[in-house]
């Protein structure tokens, strides 16, 4: 027994732990065109500081995993903890790391860290001009014990990463959406609604971009989420629903009138917009099978109908546990869907030609979400 | 029908079992549990538990074979264990003689109970292998038992005072003070009270290197924070002797708050989160031979928990929710001997929890189970045997929460019939070898938490069944007049299974929304060993060496609608659980001197069912040492410990994210008059 035990002490030491390398995988043959690859944001699962940054290079086919310390190994504790959003703005990428409180600003084109932007409880982030604009549940405090707390805007100057200013909103503002120079805002008031639906936010709040003040808010349903302007200007709004009774849906802001004019029957989880059609993806709860219940849709924005409720059309979409992001090619429509599974442990990513039938697939991170396209440097 | 079940059958004649043991009540209890059970206990008692650098009962729970401990790192921080790799559920946690529960998530802290005043601490796999105990015993996978100090007077004493002082690392500050009074030839009573302040402050450390040439990538140091804990105990126990008997009654109040220090992640390196419990119960037994053939047992216990967790990081959602749990306990245990080999019991408990929150949408639900536990033993010298069933009835009923709109009604009823099946053979009479084996299937029900829990919980929940199959044997053997006094080893080769194990499985769309279902599947392989050895050395000099190994191949056989994510995670070992692990303790004595020293190994683990590279643990182990020496004055004695943990200061987590202290130290100060 002890001269195992000595055997265990002598044979498992413990060294210095090494920092991860990232996994390079061939997946598909190179091919070149405008875009030169995308990022894939992991959100990993709370608490686990797992949230890892992956690669997909269009040119060689190879798939690079968790490449964020490779590149950056002098970041204590990486990437952090929740990635929420990952997006490209000029020659940065942006990604919004939720628990870490903070905005991760990186190459674009290498994924070297150029520094951090500090926003705490941070969710969404769009550009405008000089300006990225981030959207925080972390409104200032008053000393009053039924103040419940605000959120906010943050408006962030790209070249220093400083917060220049900040604009109250409602409570829990998600997505938002930049576009006939207001900012609209989806407020989910997420933090309220537990206990009953009215509790939720049901408004899109309207910044002036110039002003950086809010103008109006917009009705629209309980617990917003996800906001795109489509190219005539016209605003697309999901909500969440209360989990409930009331399901997840979408609506349509005419751009005109500045009210809901219509919505359609579809539940939405993620989406792309590509050209005039919306891919969306959605997850919704069913107490009836007790499972998750599961669709991929497409709708037109121009003629506001769901073209198809399974844009996948060779029977994978039986085996995908949590469709959790979406990503279309602009160039060649190839769509990229993650699998998120069980939150735990990695997904998936699936890549689909555009008539739905898979091409590949490779495993992720924890709870790969978000995408990023990177134009081919000139 | 409960009146009924508790009807006594029969009340005849002689029983040689149990004969040797009236004759001292006082002692008996504890003879009783080692003696009567058929597998004996891994133990810690007396001067080892003492050797231990342990604070508390989870320190020294890590020093049983095949056991894991779940530690969040430092005093007030949350460690439960988990037996045989079947998960923490399937523990139950006996607090001198009487299960400790906890309807609302099942989880014992086992750090909230100090080592202070505990005379002996047994684990057993299946369940105690003895069948006159109440039927809740018969109720887990794995259990184990806490048995404090009972006041023992010899003739001429009156009274016993012990105080203690410690304090050390983390600001530490933890003074006790025990009691104990005869109050007649029969009745004695103690009381004991402790309080503990640390502010749970300690440095920590990540350090990361380039794989290849190992330059230092990273390499910070901080401080834990958030961590205090200020805890105040109090008990109260009256011990009596009846005619043919005995009977007890304990008083328990605990009260707590803590700062929950969180994970270390990227730019956050401070939580605020806190926690409040209070504890009490009051609990009691009574045991009388009726006739010699003829045994009763009466136990009881009412309890009542409130636990409120805070959340004032105004950064975050802001909750403030207090949870209210009760307890009422009644068990009769009847054992009647057939003949002078053959025992039969029927133990007849009855319980009612209930939880009431603040918590918006979450019903108050109560549970009523009724156990019944059949079981027979019989002794036939070489070979023991011994057989049980259980009957489970749980009915439950909610009423209305806070904000509770969408009720979902209450779980149904269930209904559950569980064997076990203990066996033991000594072939021969001159050796001290002996074999054994046992079957067990068991369940434990979903926790009020996985049943009713606003959004998550299901009450479609069946409860999640293991079963064990165990093989194994012991060998001791004593010398007289050598240095090798004594020697012991103890061999367990084991399957477990747990079916219908309940996981949280994602949810609808966004905001981590998970529910509660019924799927994983487990499979444990495993070997514990654990022997331990006294050597006589010249000069008095007296050493004791104590070592466990355990070998566990833990399998993650969920199914997934993904087959590419199931590949993943199919035959996966589960989350922590290392596939060696071991521990060694070596305590020296000499006069009035004690020097020990204990080690714990966990091995390479990873801490999800993803065997991959990204989610793999390095093994860590600490080494620790103490030094005591008794200071024997007129009429009292005076004890200086002082002791020295993590000695090669290892950094190091048990659980992700969550850094373990560096050396860390402690002296502590007993007076015994």
């Amino acid at each position: 027994m002890i001269g195992l035990l000595s055997v265990l002490i002598l044979f498992s030491c413990r060294d210095d732990v090494e920092l991860f390398t990232a996994d390079n995988i061939d997946v598909d043959t190179g091919e070149t065109g405008e875009y030169r690859g995308f990022y894939l944001l992991n959100e990993g699962n709370m608490g686990s500081n797992k949230s890892t940054l992956d690669f997909y290079d269009f040119e060689t086919g190879t798939y690079k995993r968790n490449i964020y310390a490779e590149v950056n190994p002098n970041v204590p504790k990486e990437l952090g903890d929740v990635g929420n959003d990952l997006q490209v703005y000029g020659s940065k990428l942006y990604a919004v790391i939720n628990v870490s409180n903070k905005v991760e600003v990186l190459d674009a084109q290498t994924a070297v860290r150029i520094g951090q932007i500090e926003i705490p409880n941070c969710r969404y982030i769009r550009f405008h001009g000089k300006y990225a604009y981030v959207t925080s549940y972390a409104g200032p405090v008053e000393i009053n014990p039924d103040y419940t707390q605000l959120g906010f805007v943050a408006k962030v100057d790209t070249a220093t990463l400083q917060v220049v200013g900040k604009c109250l909103v409602g409570f829990q503002p998600d997505e938002l959406a930049i576009a006939n120079g207001k900012i609209y805002v989806a407020n989910s008031g997420g933090y309220m609604g537990s206990g009953s639906t009215e509790n939720y936010e049901r408004t899109v709040s309207v910044i002036d971009l110039e002003s950086f003040t809010e103008e109006k808010r917009i009705d629209v349903d309980y617990n917003l989420h996800r906001i795109r302007a489509d190219k005539r200007g016209n605003l697309w709004v999901s909500s969440r629903g209360d989990y409930k009774e009331l399901p997840s849906r979408l609506f349509f802001i005419d751009a005109e009138k500045q009210v809901v004019t219509d919505t359609i029957d579809v539940p939405v989880s993620s989406w792309w917009q590509h050209g005039d059609s919306l891919y969306v993806c959605s997850v919704s709860w069913s107490y009836i099978t007790f499972s998750n219940e599961i669709t991929y849709a497409v709708v037109n924005t121009q003629t506001r109908e769901v073209v198809t409720r399974n844009f996948i059309s060779d029977g994978s979409e039986q085996q995908i546990e949590i469709p959790y992001g979406v990503m279309v090619h602009p160039e060649k429509g190839d769509i990229f869907l993650a699998d998120a599974g069980n939150y735990v442990t990695p997904g998936m990513l699936y890549c689909f030609d555009r008539d739905g039938t898979r091409k590949w697939s490779v495993r992720t991170g924890d709870i790969p979400a978000h995408f990023a396209l990177i134009k081919t440097n000139d | 029908m409960l009146l009924y079940l508790f009807l006594p059958f029969c009340l005849i004649a002689q029983s040689k079992l149990d004969s040797v043991q009236h004759i001292d009540e006082v002692r008996i209890t504890a003879a009783k549990t080692s003696a009567k059970a058929i597998i004996p206990a891994q133990q810690l008692e007396g001067a080892q538990l003492k050797a231990l650098n342990s604070f508390s009962v989870a320190d020294a729970i890590r020093y049983f074979a095949g056991v894991q401990l779940k530690d969040y790192g430092g005093v007030g921080g949350l460690k439960t264990v988990d037996i045989r790799s079947m998960g923490t559920n399937h523990m139950g946690v006996f607090y001198d003689g009487i299960q400790l529960g906890n309807a609302q998530n099942g989880q014992i802290d086992l750090g909230k109970f100090s080592l202070d005043n505990i005379e002996s601490i047994s684990l057993y796999n299946g369940q105690k292998s003895d069948i006159f105990q109440p039927a809740r015993d018969y109720g887990s996978s794995g259990s184990v038992y806490l048995r404090f100090r009972r006041p023992h007077f010899s003739q001429q004493e009156k009274q016993h005072l012990k105080a203690t002082f410690r304090t050390g690392s983390f600001d530490l500050v933890n003074p006790s003070f025990l009691y104990e009074r005869k109050l007649s030839e029969t009745v004695s009573a103690s009381v004991n009270t402790e309080y503990i302040y640390s502010s749970g402050k300690y440095k920590f450390r990540y350090k990361r290197v380039l794989p290849g040439s190992n330059e230092v990538a990273y390499d910070t140091t901080a401080i834990r924070k958030n961590g205090d804990i200020y805890a105040f105990r109090a008990e109260a126990g009256l011990y009596g002797r009846i005619n043919e008997g005995n009977w007890e009654l304990k008083a328990y109040f605990y009260d707590s708050e803590r700062g929950i220090p969180g994970a270390i992640v990227n730019n956050r390196w401070m939580n605020a989160q806190r926690q409040w419990d209070t504890n009490f119960f009051v609990q009691g037994g009574a045991r009388k031979v009726l006739t010699d053939k003829y045994d009763v047992m009466l136990k009881f216990k009412f309890a009542s928990d409130r636990m409120r967790y805070l959340n004032p990081d105004t950064t975050l959602m802001y909750i403030d929710n207090t949870f209210r749990q009760g307890e009422a306990y009644v068990s009769l245990a009847q054992k009647y001997a057939i003949t002078g080999f053959w025992d039969v019991s029927l133990s007849t408990d009855f319980q009612l929890n209930l939880l009431e929150s603040d918590l918006d949408d979450m019903v108050y639900p109560t549970r009523n189970s009724t156990l019944i536990a059949l079981a027979t033993a019989i002794d036939l010298g070489k070979i023991k045997a011994q057989a049980s069933i259980l009957a489970t009835l749980i009915n439950e009923k909610i009423t209305s929460g806070k904000n509770t709109a969408n009720q979902a009604g209450s779980a149904p009823n269930k209904e559950e019939f569980t064997p076990a099946v203990f066996f033991s053979y000594a072939p021969f009479a001159a050796q001290n070898l002996s074999f054994r084996a046992f079957y067990k299937h068991i369940f434990r029900m979903p926790t009020f938490n996985d049943l009713y829990y606003t959004d998550i919980g299901n009450i479609q929940l069946q409860p999640e069944f293991t079963h064990q199959y165990n093989l194994g044997l012991k060998y001791s053997k004593s010398y007289e007049q050598q240095t090798l006094a004594h020697w012991e080893l103890q061999l367990d080769g084991y399957y477990n299974e747990v079916r219908n194990k309940i996981v949280a499985v994602p949810k609808g769309s966004g905001m981590y929304r998970w529910m509660m279902m019924n799927l994983g599947k487990v499979e444990i392989r495993g070997l514990d060993v654990s022997s331990k050895a006294v050597f006589h050395l010249p000069r008095n000099v007296l050493f004791h060496v104590k070592g466990t190994y355990t070998y566990q191949k833990a399998q993650d056989f969920t199914r997934r609608k993904n087959p590419e994510l199931e590949k993943i995670t199919w035959g996966g070992q589960i989350p922590y659980i290392p596939w060696h692990s071991g521990s060694l303790i070596v305590s020296g004595s000499y006069q009035n001197w004690q020097l020990n020293y204990s080690f714990i190994y966990v091995g390479e683990r990873y801490h999800n069912s993803a065997n991959i590279r990204e989610n793999y643990e390095q093994p860590w182990y600490t080494n620790d040492m103490s030094l005591l020496k008794n200071f024997s004055l007129k009429e009292s004695n005076l004890k200086v410990a002082l002791e020295v943990s993590n000695l090669l200061s290892q950094d190091y987590e048990v659980v992700l994210n969550y850094p373990m202290p560096k050396r860390n130290y402690k002296i502590t100060l007993t007076f015994e008059l």
